[in-house]
């Protein structure tokens, strides 16, 4: 336990660090929510509505920056080896991985995320549950994401490949989250759409590291 | 908890060429095995293999009735080229952690630190070091945490010569432990050891 407890609190720090960590993740995340209303113009009825849904696909698109380097630098510097070479399990050591990296990026993109969303025009009621969707989507994300990083292990320009493979898995909770916040901003019921985004979170975090191990061991061997 | 180390028949084939077949060989306890042969015979290749980290492509590893899965988790070191040090990342913080990966203890990993004379480099950061300081800070986990067998590779290359010296005297005593050392080495190791040549 401790040993996990140990490459959790590392695996946080090299995110932190890694490629400027949460601040680059934050930055693109700032940078794509200002070119929208240069996009669809400054009126701010027509921004106030796609608000909510615009910081949410932002932070998705932000989520897939730090993946590329997740598994990639651990696989290439031999640390990925030592790793498994250890009475934890591989999936364990997996899941710590995609942990450290929503705590390092994820939690300060749900941060940003309300203030974004407020700065195009959301209504700032809504900001609680932008705030609490972008944590669970963040999770969902990171675990996701994981896979993807994870599979595309040892491939050239395996970034890209990462996110090709990454974003389909990311429509549902897109769509969950997002209809989440439009129907509370509409005054509609919103707690189906935020439970099925819970739910796939969780699911996300109980199977994706089945499947990020089970592509380590395949890349290593 | 490695009774022996125990290789039959073995082959491994990397990127469609075969590296070696038929590979037979045992070491036991307070044994020590230089591994020699040309660039590219599979010297690696056969210590990743070992570790579990490369599939044979025939044979068995066995490690003396230890199930295998159980042996590798936390009965051998393996150090090689690519050591998973990061180089941002300080001298104090890669040997903690990794001491305490293998299974050590704040104790055993500050007794590390001293045998592998690391204690004035750590507050450095890992890409300020040496190449061989770096070797001698990857070496530190088989001090920090107790493992029979130890896989190396190329464990002395860039060491000075009076760090050969001090290995060879850990490896000393790690096989007057019962201990196994199986090394990939150009140049002949500092302690008796019998030679398993993959070239020839």
């Amino acid at each position: 336990m401790s040993r996990l407890l140990a490459l959790l609190v590392r695996e946080t720090a090299l995110a932190w660090g890694r490629g400027g960590g949460p601040l680059v993740a934050v930055g693109f995340y700032a940078g794509v929510a200002t070119l929208i209303p240069l996009a669809i113009g400054p009126e701010p009825e027509r921004l106030a509505a796609i608000a909510p849904g615009a910081a949410w696909v932002a932070l998705a698109l932000a989520s897939l920056l730090p993946l590329d380097r997740l598994f990639e630098r651990d696989y290439e510097d031999g640390a990925l080896d030592l790793l498994v070479l250890s009475p934890a399990p591989l999936e364990l050591v997996c899941a710590v991985k995609c942990l450290g990296q929503w705590l390092a990026t994820g939690a300060p993109l749900a941060l940003a995320a309300p203030v974004a969303a407020i700065a195009l025009g959301a209504d700032p009621a809504l900001a609680p549950l932008i705030f609490a969707c972008a944590l669970a989507g963040g999770l969902a994300f990171a675990f996701l994401g994981g896979i993807g990083a994870a599979l595309s292990l040892g491939a050239r320009r395996g970034g890209l490949l990462t996110a090709v493979i990454v974003l389909p898995l990311f429509v549902p909770p897109v769509i969950f989250g997002g209809g989440a916040l439009d129907a509370y901003a509409a005054g509609l019921p919103w707690k189906a759409g935020f439970s099925l985004l819970a739910a796939y979170a969780a699911g996300a975090v109980a199977l994706g590291p089945l499947a990020m191990a089970g592509a380590c061991r395949n890349a290593l061997s | 908890m490695i009774a022996e180390l125990l290789i039959s028949e073995a082959s491994v084939r990397r990127g469609g060429r075969v590296l070696f077949e038929g590979l037979s060989f045992a070491l036991r306890p307070g044994e020590a095995c230089a591994l020699v042969g040309p660039n590219g015979s599979g010297k690696t290749s056969l210590l990743r293999a070992i570790a579990g980290l490369v599939r044979l492509e025939a044979g068995e590893i066995g490690f003396g009735g230890t199930d295998p899965a159980e042996a590798r988790a936390s009965g051998l070191h393996f150090v090689g080229h690519q050591d998973g040090l990061k180089p941002a990342r300080t001298v104090r913080e890669e040997l903690e952690f990794w001491g305490r990966w293998a299974g050590g203890t704040p104790a055993s990993v500050s007794q590390a630190a001293e045998a592998y004379d690391l204690v004035r480099l750590l507050d450095l950061e890992v890409r300020r070091l040496s190449a061989g300081q770096r070797r001698r800070l990857a070496l530190s986990r088989t001090a920090a945490a107790e493992r029979p067998l130890w896989l190396l590779d190329e464990p002395l290359s860039p060491l000075d010569a009076l760090w050969r010296e001090r290995m060879g005297q850990a490896m000393a005593r790690h096989l007057g432990g019962g201990g196994m050392i199986l090394a990939a080495v150009h140049d002949p190791l500092p302690i008796p050891a019998k030679t398993l040549d993959l070239g020839a």
